[in-house]
């Protein structure tokens, strides 16, 4: 502190120890990636990843390309969305995954239609109360059976004082339990007309997007996205500050479970089936797409604009191996390496920045 | 309206069969300042804990601002005008100080949304640059987190709660313990503005020169028991020392230590 106070008041501005924005760091990897496959694929394809380079289309992007990118984040994405409030606590949510399962095969079997070619659905769980209902029956269950698994979990984690990473394990094992035990691990298929319709084409993106809006604005501009850093960031302040803890976690825990619960409603309606086994490790591809994304496992930082360029860089990569046509194997070992290198940079600029203060 | 802002009779806390504190009377007159010393163990912080509803006194009365109270938490005990800098900063390092400021008691808009009602970040901006200004306190941006500040600027943040809520008592919890120099100075002169503005404080501390300097009045703890009330102008470093050790107990409090 060079000024020294002599009591009188007033306020200094020091631009020069502004916050430089997380989320433009993650920005920037994100375009070094697709510089790194663009440069890549001029190399060895021949061709863009993201640019249109064929002369028969007028277009500048490679819209198909930028589609698929999307689209196969959407769903996790939507997951992530509530993972990253969980992380922001300081908790984690293991379960998101499971219940994506339990959720799909619960929800499914509300949203069957009573006839398949012409003959009685051969793969019916109900009688012909379930069959046909309207659309939003299957979705409000769907809802109810996400918010269940995420209120259970705030109770375990706010209530009962146990550890978020083992409460989450726990119901992880659960719900996959129940998923499988709902039709004896039978697939549940052939739903509504307007079921259907839910997760059709860019629906998931669309709903993703909205999402991330919404939440984006929640998380900064409300009492609930504060109190959420606060915990995260210094939990007995945020007792001492008189914020109910407890009824807040709960809270942030319910919303993760219920996004899990949406992502499974629209996963089966873009599949049209529900099977015991879906949902399989999203719970991880979330968790990693919100530390990519630049949100603090020790919680307090993290963003859901973070969250959303972390899910797209993972979309690229994903792209971009099919591209250069290597296998999967090599994506996952490289992904691995991404997740980590995002926190060891993460720390290293943490400690950078408080030894300047 | 009273000449005391904050009274206990009997307060008595004791953990188990741990007797933190006994029988503590205390008055503290509006406008004053006093300092708390005492050993480690002596029965300090247990006394602030009980007066800012951080715990639940044993037994015994607080009576403030000529109302017996009862805090159910600390948040009770802010919003009746108790404003507490702990010993533990209760700050949360990744929000910026407007925020900190209003942790818990956000200004709003929108309330019927619940939890999701909005936060009026203008007018807490605004508040707090008030608040700042009256204390002295210099912060070079608010909109830094708490996480990019030095510890002394991190103590006047917390400080500042206080010029910004206009609250009846401030109650400082070794205030610069953790401090250099300069920065010692700065919370001191905010310490002084405070008492220019006729505000009550209780400060707890082990810095005799900086309790000689600040305060109207020392009380000496020691185990558990008030020993020593005393003016700053009637006595002088080596007598609070042999109260603080037990070499001397103030005559008024024969026998009870």
């Amino acid at each position: 502190m060079s000024d020294q106070s002599d009591g009188t008041g007033g306020l200094t501005f020091d631009k020069s120890k502004k916050n430089w924005p997380n989320e433009l760091n993650v920005f920037g990897a994100f375009v070094l990636i697709i510089v790194i496959f663009e440069v890549l694929g001029a190399i060895y394809m021949q061709q863009s990843l993201l640019f249109d380079t064929r002369d028969r289309f007028d277009s500048i992007f490679n819209e198909a390309r930028l589609r698929i990118i999307i689209i196969q984040v959407a769903i996790i994405g939507i997951i992530a969305i509530g993972v990253t409030q969980v992380i922001i606590t300081a908790g984690i949510d293991l379960s998101s995954g499971s219940v994506v399962g339990a959720t799909a095969m619960v929800a499914m079997s509300f949203a069957q239609v009573a006839e398949v070619n012409g003959g009685p659905n051969p793969k019916a769980i109900f009688g012909e109360w379930a069959l046909d209902l309207p659309v939003l029956v299957p979705v409000v269950v769907g809802l109810t059976v996400g918010l269940l698994a995420g209120t259970v979990n705030g109770i375990l984690v706010a209530f009962a004082r146990i550890p978020p990473f083992i409460a989450t394990l726990g119901m992880m094992l659960f719900a996959r339990g129940v998923a499988q035990w709902w039709s004896l691990g039978n697939p549940v298929s052939f739903p509504t007309e307007g079921y259907a319709k839910i997760g059709a084409g860019m629906m998931p993106v669309v709903i993703f997007l909205s999402l991330a809006l919404l939440f984006h604005f929640i998380m900064n501009y409300t009492v609930y996205g504060k109190h959420t850093y606060a915990i995260g960031s210094n939990e007995a302040a945020a007792r001492m500050s008189g914020i109910n803890v407890p009824r807040h976690l709960m809270l942030v825990y319910m919303i993760a479970g219920m996004l899990a619960g949406l992502a499974a409603v629209i996963l089966t309606s873009k599949n049209l089936t529900a099977q015991s086994g879906m949902g399989l490790s999203y719970e991880l591809e979330a968790i990693a797409m919100a530390v990519i994304g630049g949100v603090s496992l020790f919680g307090g930082r993290g963003s859901i604009i973070g969250t959303v360029i972390g899910a797209l860089i993972i979309g690229v990569i994903t792209s971009g191996f099919t591209f250069l046509r290597l296998g999967a194997f090599y994506q996952e070992m490289v992904l691995g390496c991404i997740i980590v290198g995002a926190v060891a940079l993460d720390q290293y600029q943490q400690k950078r920045s408080a030894a300047r203060a | 309206m009273s000449d005391i802002i904050l009274e206990t009779k009997g307060l008595t806390k004791h953990y188990g069969g741990v007797h933190a504190l006994e029988d503590a009377d205390f008055q503290l007159k509006r406008g004053e300042h006093i300092a708390i010393m005492g050993d480690n163990g002596a029965g300090k912080s247990t006394f602030v804990r009980q007066i800012t509803g951080v715990e639940q006194r044993t037994r015994g009365d607080v009576i403030f601002d000529g109302v017996p109270v009862n805090f159910a938490g600390p948040l009770d005990a802010r919003e009746a005008g108790i404003e507490t800098v702990f010993q533990t900063l209760a700050l949360a390092d990744d929000l910026n100080v407007p925020d900190n400021l209003f942790l818990g008691r956000e200004k709003t808009k929108f309330d019927w949304l619940g939890p999701f009602r909005l936060l009026d970040y203008k007018s807490m901006r605004e508040d707090t640059m008030a608040g700042l200004v009256k204390t002295g306190v210099k912060i070079p941006n608010i909109k830094n987190t708490i996480a990019n500040m030095s510890g002394g600027q991190r103590q006047c943040v917390a400080i500042a709660r206080t010029a910004t809520f206009a609250s009846k008592l401030t109650i400082m919890d070794e205030p610069t313990a953790a401090l250099g120099v300069q920065e010692t100075a700065q919370v001191e002169n905010i310490v002084r503005t405070l008492k220019d503005q006729g505000e009550s404080l209780i400060l707890v501390s082990h810095n005799m020169r900086q309790v000689f300097d600040l305060v109207d009045r020392i009380i000496v703890f020691r185990r558990g028991r008030i020993v020593a009330n005393l003016n700053v102008e009637d006595t002088d470093g080596n007598d609070v020392v042999s109260y603080i050790t037990g070499a001397k107990t103030g005559a008024e409090y024969e026998g009870a230590a």
